[in-house]
């Protein structure tokens, strides 16, 4: 902290901060982030900085970019949109940084989207919804698997199991309830029926009389979408009632600390996640299984269990420092060029192909369906 | 003219900072939700200051504007303006509609019904995903236009969100030296006495809870067209204690002191980012200790505090100042 | 059906006692101080967040030790809160004192997040995880040991305010101060063990929910609103009308999720509260308040 920033801190005149001049550092690459470090979403925005942080050192050691050093700005936005769209302000007015890798949640990534759109400065966002990047916007990507390629995934499996009849609960954060449109828009065309739709608020604390009413249908599995100790509770409420339907769970859920809440009720428990949980358990041909087992490795000897949203953060940061390296320099316009040509990338989240009408560059086969057996990670074939 | 010597102040302040400062971050951005939080405290304070009535769910009103201009220029292609004044019609009439059960209650009773309300408002935001977009938010709100002139940069949006604060203000202080702001500040004092001097409470507490209630409106319609973006979460519980504390803080029944708190919350978030982990904390202490050592607000804590120095440079012998917003509400 | 509606009984019950006991805390600090204290809350997180921290890993206490210092750490907590916010702002307004005290909770969180960080955190279940069948519906253990805590606590609270000479110190400063501090009763310590016994309140509550419902640093917030909502229909400065408030409330949810929307079940609870207020002013046991001219 230098002395600037120590004195407009003390708050006593907000014209110190007026007057202090923008210092911008000659040949350094800046790149902004706001990320739900703190609030309920912290367990998306806390790996996602640590692994920006532990990358942008790594990178730097190694000698930077074009010979340029990275500078990383983050700020917390709580998970709240409006502190996002103050943030991805000051970012882009204030600390003028040269790319936006961030946005944990999609409220704070769609808040965000006009500006980014309006002051054109290319922006990777590390938000799940599919309204994202559809429509596609030019200066917008993303690199975390959508809620739409959740569902679709998890329907794939319930066909397989010979599913048909499935009651829904869902949260009532962006998180819950974007992935619940997305799934009672596409269980129609796969042929399944959605017999209950339940939800649950944020912090509620006892789910039983959702799953009661569930329990009385005639459905053939539950399918819980939501992140937080939402799922966790559920789980164990499906449990402690004797419910003895399959249990499914999204990619929100995809941490060990989800096994740690539920505990011995999530044994059973499917879910689709990005083959990072598994990295150990892949056949050696699988081409992710370098890398996967690298990032797992370095994020786990520093911080603890790894989760497949840092591996967002990894894939968000790498995509743009190849697409800088390409472009030749910082342009803002030519490195959205290079982002949009972004090609075979190998990345945590699977491999890339981005395409002016394809933002993300995923298909399905990125998506694994995971089950929780003896409180471990397995791979469902 | 004594009474319009701080709205010539803060006018002149309001044009002479973008001057000094031209594509300022803090000028042109911070200001600008300065300048927004300052209209809604105003109102507020008009509430909480004058009438001496809690509302823990202002945020309600602001967010009943701020949606209605949302969805009425996204879904059904209204213009702008026209969905302004249908967003303070709905408020307005929500508020009157609220006003007579609501505002019978009293102290924490009172605090309890509007942050109920508040509350209801923002899960039926959430839950009417098919108006509201739920909350993942409303996108794609045009911007707004005055004569063909666009405002559609940050400078633009700082001239007429400083504009209309400046209205804002204007407005609340001749409602406070009229005929009806006497009659709220009687209210405050003791509600049965008010009405022993033949003042018709329950219309006058009504009048100033539509106001409140119409310029919160007025905020939020102006807040969608400069966000092109409007989720929930900006309406909820925390914000209406925001703009309870950025009143509190300015000093209760003070104006001015309302807009001085409004900036204050909102630059002191803006420079405590540094701290980062430490934000919440520090911000909590900062908010006690304010509250504890200035529960008269901070503005006017300072403004008499300045009176009496004065006082002691001019007289040897100080008399006792009394100040503007000491008095106590009653608890019960 | 009735199967149906028994397990949402049992499921309002349980959460209704949480809310019980929070909003026992709100009425007590009222009670004896005229505030309305928004960190009860944060003493609900504080006791379950250090009840983990003490337990954990290979190096944890046992747990009865564990579950002992974090209901003492609280109560450390609300009395300095007592005496070093609260105390020094005596004679504030209304708006001013939930002003501070909404600055002491998020201060309180904001500690919460340096010392613990932000992971969600369990705590084992104090007698198994195997559900208790009653009829269809079923209850873990753990709700057992929830009702029976907050049953024996409400009822210590009303033996120590009905019968014990501290506890009718404490409800003597808050009827009259200045006549209370004349007949010789210490209104300063009183203070003390009023928030003390509120914090004592609010850790139980903390460790007997955080196995079923998770701890994090932010867990107090949303309890905190429920207690106050809680206290406010039951009527303020009534604790046995605080408590009712509570299992009240936690019934009209779990109704409300079982029988019309999950979506809108607190919305549907606070309809309820405002519509009781609205008949009601002082809430379903208050006593109706006189303005003194």
């Amino acid at each position: 902290m230098n002395i600037r920033k120590t004195l407009a801190t003390l708050g006593i005149s907000a014209l110190v901060g007026l007057s202090a001049a923008q210092a911008v550092a000659a040949g350094t690459i800046k790149i902004g982030s706001f990320l739900a470090v703190t609030g309920p979403a912290a367990f998306l925005g806390d790996p996602e900085l640590k692994t920006l942080q532990m990358y942008i050192d790594e990178i730097n050691t190694k000698g930077g970019v074009n010979g340029m050093q990275l500078e990383l700005v983050h700020y917390d936005t709580g998970g709240k949109a409006k502190e996002a769209v103050g943030f991805a302000k000051r970012l882009i007015k204030k600390d003028r940084v040269d790319v936006i890798v961030g946005g944990s949640t999609s409220g704070s990534t769609l808040a965000v989207i006009p500006l980014v759109e309006k002051d054109r400065i290319p922006f990777i966002s590390l938000a799940g919804s599919v309204k994202i990047i559809d429509p596609v916007k030019k200066w917008v990507f993303k690199v975390p698997h959508t809620d739409r390629m959740a569902a679709a995934k998890i329907f794939e499996d319930m066909k397989k199991r010979g599913i048909k009849r499935i009651a829904l609960i869902s949260g009532s954060g962006g998180f819950g309830k974007s992935g619940r449109s997305q799934v009672l828009a596409l269980a129609p065309e796969q042929g399944i029926e959605v017999v209950s739709d339940e939800s649950y608020g944020a912090k509620d604390t006892d789910m039983t009389a959702q799953l009661t009413k569930i329990r009385n249908t005639d459905a053939q599995a539950i399918l819980c979408f939501g992140f937080g100790t939402g799922p966790a509770i559920v789980t164990k409420n499906v449990r402690q009632l004797g419910i003895e339907l399959p249990l499914y769970q999204s990619h929100g859920v995809a941490s060990k600390k989800f096994i740690e809440l539920a505990g011995a009720a999530a044994e059973g428990v499917r879910l689709p996640a990005s083959a990072l949980l598994v990295a150990d358990k892949l056949p050696a041909s699988d081409p992710q299984k370098g890398l996967l087992l690298a990032y797992k490795q370095r994020f786990e000897s520093k911080y603890g269990p790894v989760s497949t949203f840092g591996g967002h953060a990894y894939d968000g940061l790498m995509i743009t420092v190849r697409a800088i390296e390409r472009a030749g320099g910082t342009d803002k316009a030519k490195v959205r060029d290079e982002i949009e040509k972004t090609r075979g990338f190998i990345g945590t989240g699977g491999i890339f192909n981005m395409s002016p009408t394809d933002h993300l560059g995923l298909d399905l086969s990125a998506f694994k369906m995971l089950e929780i057996k003896h409180g471990d990670w397995t791979i469902v074939e | 003219m004594k009474r319009l010597r701080g709205l010539f102040l803060l006018t002149l302040l309001v044009v002479i900072l973008p001057l000094l400062f031209p594509d300022n971050y803090y000028v042109t951005v911070v200001a600008v939700s300065a300048a927004l939080h300052a209209i809604l405290a105003v109102g507020l304070n008009l509430l909480m200051g004058y009438a001496g009535l809690i509302s823990l769910g202002h945020a309600a009103f602001f967010g009943i504007g701020a949606y209605t201009s949302g969805i009425v220029t996204t879904r059904f292609g209204l213009d702008p303006w026209s969905a302004m004044a249908a967003g303070m019609l709905l408020t307005g009439t929500i508020a009157f509609v609220m006003a007579r059960p609501i505002l019978r209650l009293k102290g924490h009773y009172l605090a309890m019904a509007t942050l109920g309300l508040g509350i209801i408002v923002q899960i039926v935001l959430v839950q009417t995903e098919e108006l509201t977009g739920g909350p993942d938010g409303l996108g794609g709100i045009p911007p707004l236009s005055l004569f063909g002139w666009e405002v559609d940069s940050d400078l633009r949006w700082y001239m007429l969100m400083s504009a209309v604060m400046l209205l804002v203000v204007w407005l609340a202080l001749n409602i406070i030296d009229s005929r009806s702001g006497r009659a709220l500040r009687a209210l405050h004092g003791s509600e049965v006495a008010a009405e022993m001097m033949g003042i018709d409470t329950t219309v006058t507490k009504t009048g100033v809870f539509v106001v409140a209630a119409l310029s919160a409106s007025l905020a939020g319609s102006l807040f969608a067209h400069q966000q092109a973006f409007i989720s929930p979460d900006s309406f909820n519980f925390f914000f209406s204690i925001e703009l309870v504390t950025m009143v509190v803080l300015g000093g209760m029944a003070s104006t001015f002191g309302a807009v001085f708190g409004a900036f204050v919350l909102t630059f002191l978030p803006e420079l405590l980012v540094i701290f980062e982990d430490y934000e919440v904390m520090i911000f909590g202490a900062i908010l006690m200790l304010m509250m504890i050592f200035l529960p008269q607000g901070l503005f006017v804590g300072l403004r008499d505090l300045l009176r009496r120095l004065l006082q002691q440079q001019r007289a040897p012998a100080p008399a006792p100042v009394v100040p503007a917003g000491e008095d106590k509400h009653d608890a019960a | 059906m009735a199967d149906q509606i028994l397990q949402f009984l049992l499921t309002g019950i349980t959460v209704g006692a949480t809310y019980a006991l929070v909003a026992l805390g709100f009425a007590i600090i009222y009670n004896a101080s005229d505030v309305v204290n928004f960190a009860q809350g944060e003493f609900v997180m504080i006791g379950a967040m250090s009840a983990v921290a003490l337990s954990a890993g290979d190096g944890g206490l046992p747990m009865p030790v564990a579950l002992l210092l974090a209901v003492l750490i609280t109560v450390g907590v609300g009395v300095l809160l007592q005496r070093f916010a609260i105390a020094p702002a005596r004679g504030a307004s209304v708006v001013t004192t939930i002003i501070i005290t909404i600055g002491a909770s998020i201060f309180l969180r904001g500690v919460a997040l340096l010392v613990w960080g932000k992971d969600i955190f369990a705590l084992p279940a104090f007698s198994g995880d195997a559900p208790i069948h009653i009829g269809q519906a079923t209850l873990l253990p753990q709700n057992l040991w929830v009702m029976g805590g907050a049953g024996l606590m409400v009822l210590g609270v009303h033996w120590f305010f009905g019968h014990t000479t501290i506890g009718k110190a404490v409800l003597a400063c808050s009827c009259n101060r200045t006549a209370a501090h004349l007949v010789g009763i210490n209104v300063g310590l009183m203070m003390l063990i009023a928030y003390g016994l509120s914090a004592f309140l609010g850790a139980m509550a903390g460790v007997l929910v955080a196995p079923i419902t998770f701890t994090s640093y932010d867990a107090g917030v949303m309890l905190g609103l429920k207690g106050f909502a809680a206290a406010i229909l039951g009527g303020m400065g009534n604790p046995m009308g605080a408590v009712a408030g509570g299992l009240l409330l936690g019934l009209i949810e779990s109704l409300s999720a079982g029988l019309i929307s999950s979506g809108y079940k607190d919305a549907i609870g606070f309809v309820i509260l405002l519509l009781v207020l609205f008949f009601r002013p002082s809430g379903l046991f208050g006593r109706a308040s006189v303005e003194r001219v």
